[in-house]
């Protein structure tokens, strides 16, 4: 997890008045999940282009897989990178498989390993057919596969998982999963949170351009103080405490000790979106 | 080198598979046919070299239509895969921002010379095919219709391109594509005409009409093609100009290179500069 693969340091844009990005400063490991958070126009897009050279910072350096990135440069880093963008219309007229030899070929990659990526992302059996056939998971789906050409060693995926029902969001995870433990940085930005927890190593908090919490779930409920709520059923009554995160173990373990016939525990850890929700307040109160 | 060719390849299989070069192909050809035996009727008994003839209705022809094709195929180039999202990918990719630009030329350009090679073709053919009174240098004039109308083509592309680069929304883009066209091949040709009429020769001199005959693609494409041959000309009521005219066929086709090349480099540098 010492492995950087992309770094940002103090790194702003902006747009005509207002900063997208301000002063944010991320590093990205090899193996790692990160879920880059937060509402429209918080500035995730814009960090994701960033890192790809779409658009100049204003101030700051990036680096990307050891290319530093600006003004024409960086391109050399894109050979190891693969892109999700947030919204993209893939020509109608094409296939699936005349899609990916296209991009294949951009990367420099043999376009025979394009069949097993699409049967990874589960198009095998619609590869040869027109892109406006294609039902809008079909897309995504699609939209991931050629992001996975080339085995990049960083991917970037722009809110991958809007528009996807549930199961096949369960194999987009699940894909992300095996690729992170084969040592690939993924960093998607989304903002629908809850099924983020538990997909993720890592997560970043975006709001108004400021990166406003950085780290793993558990670090960031130590952070924010949110309370935890532990509810006890003893049968004759209920008993409902809350706590730091902190001491829950401690709280949980003289709940437990109280007299009584135990029928039910349960422990709500804050949620991500408590804890996005207590981000923004606090941002809010500065 | 690479990704320019694989860009071309795919602009070109792009413009196949939506029939656009069908659609310009045929209307190329259906056009310069239906001019070819309209043309030809009235002449044909005479024994004149009815190719010089169709020469120049064909001329007059591609000074309408190869902009325009040349304009709806470019104005979306940009800005139409910028909406899509499909630019930002594809900049994501080991792709520089310049390959792409010329990428997309090359592959537009293929399109603009098969529509003009089958479609001026099919009508050359017919005539050949119908008479053997097809002067020996007209066959010279009508390679350099097709060069020049290929060349014209490439002119309005990267005007196109320039639009297309020049703004975000390929809406406004198609609007100043119309505009583009609407500028060069119809208003700029009036309001010279215009100036010349009210101006009665005090000011305009010869050369100042030639130099402004230089600041439109589409005229020096009339330049090209209705002056260099002297049986064409004739047939253009242009003999006289073709002396009045002190440029030569390669000095106007320079000129119309000098009209593709700019355009496309400031395209180029504005979406260099472009943030997307």
């Amino acid at each position: 997890m010492t492995d950087v693969t992309a770094s940002l340091k103090s790194v702003s844009k902006r747009y005509a008045s207002e900063y997208a990005v301000n002063q944010v400063d991320l590093a990205l490991h090899a193996g790692e999940r990160i879920a880059l958070v937060g509402h429209n126009g918080a500035g995730k897009s814009t960090l994701v282009k960033l890192m790809l050279g779409l658009v100049q910072p204003t101030a700051g350096t990036i680096e990307v897989l050891g290319v530093s990135v600006g003004r024409g440069r960086g391109i050399a880093a894109h050979a190891g990178i693969g892109y999700l963008p947030e919204s993209v219309v893939f020509p109608p007229a094409l296939t699936a498989e005349e899609v990916m030899a296209f991009y294949a070929r951009l990367k420099r990659c043999p376009v025979s390993g394009n069949a097993e990526l699409l049967e990874r992302v589960g198009l095998a059996h619609a590869a040869s057919r027109r892109i406006s056939s294609y039902s809008k998971g079909m897309r995504q789906r699609l939209g991931l596969a050629q992001a996975l050409i080339g085995a990049p060693q960083l991917m970037l995926l722009d809110e991958p998982t809007t528009g996807l029902d549930p199961a096949l969001r369960r194999t987009f995870y699940e894909i992300l999963e095996e690729l992170a433990r084969g040592g690939v940085t993924v960093l998607l930005s989304s903002h629908a949170l809850a099924e983020l927890e538990a997909r993720t190593d890592r997560i970043v908090v975006m709001n108004r351009g400021h990166k406003v919490a950085d780290g793993s779930l558990a670090e960031l409920r130590a952070q924010a103080d949110c309370p935890t709520r532990i509810r006890v059923d003893f049968g004759h009554g209920v008993r409902e405490f809350t706590c730091d995160e902190k001491d829950k173990a401690a709280v949980l373990k003289r709940a437990l000790a109280l007299p009584g016939e135990l029928r039910d525990v349960e422990v709500a850890s804050p949620s991500l979106d408590d804890l996005y929700a207590h981000f923004l307040r606090r941002e809010a109160a500065e | 080198m690479r990704a320019i060719a694989i860009l071309a390849g795919r602009e070109l299989r792009d413009s196949l598979r939506n029939r656009r070069v069908a659609g310009a192909t045929l209307l190329m050809a259906a056009l310069s046919l239906t001019l070819t035996l309209l043309g030809s009727a009235p002449t044909g008994s005479v024994g004149i070299s009815m190719l010089s003839v169709t020469i120049v209705s064909l001329a007059s022809l591609t000074v309408f239509l190869v902009p325009l094709i040349a304009l709806l195929i470019a104005h979306d180039a940009i800005a139409g895969e910028l909406e899509r999202g499909t630019l930002g990918l594809l900049l994501a990719y080991p792709v520089r921002r310049i390959e792409v630009v010329v990428g997309k030329f090359v592959g537009h350009t293929l399109v603009l010379a098969v529509a003009a090679i089958v479609g001026y073709g099919a009508a050359a053919l017919t005539l050949a095919l119908r008479s053997d009174a097809v002067e020996a240098g007209a066959w010279g004039a009508f390679v350099l219709l097709v060069g020049s109308s290929i060349l014209l083509g490439m002119a309005f592309v990267a005007l196109g391109y320039l639009a297309s680069t020049a703004v975000r929304d390929p809406r406004t883009a198609a609007a100043m594509a119309i505009g583009l066209w609407l500028f060069f091949v119809l208003v700029y040709d009036m309001a010279v005409l215009g100036a010349l009429v009210a101006d009665q020769g005090r000011t305009f001199t010869p050369s100042l009409v030639t130099a402004l005959l230089f600041g439109n693609p589409a005229d020096l494409f009339r330049l090209a093609n209705l002056t260099a041959d002297s049986n064409v000309s004739l047939h253009a009521g242009l003999a006289g100009m073709a002396h009045q005219v002190p440029a030569g066929t390669a000095l106007v086709l320079a000129a119309l290179a000098a009209w593709i090349v700019v355009p496309l480099a400031l395209a180029a540098l504005l979406f260099q500069r472009r943030e997307l």
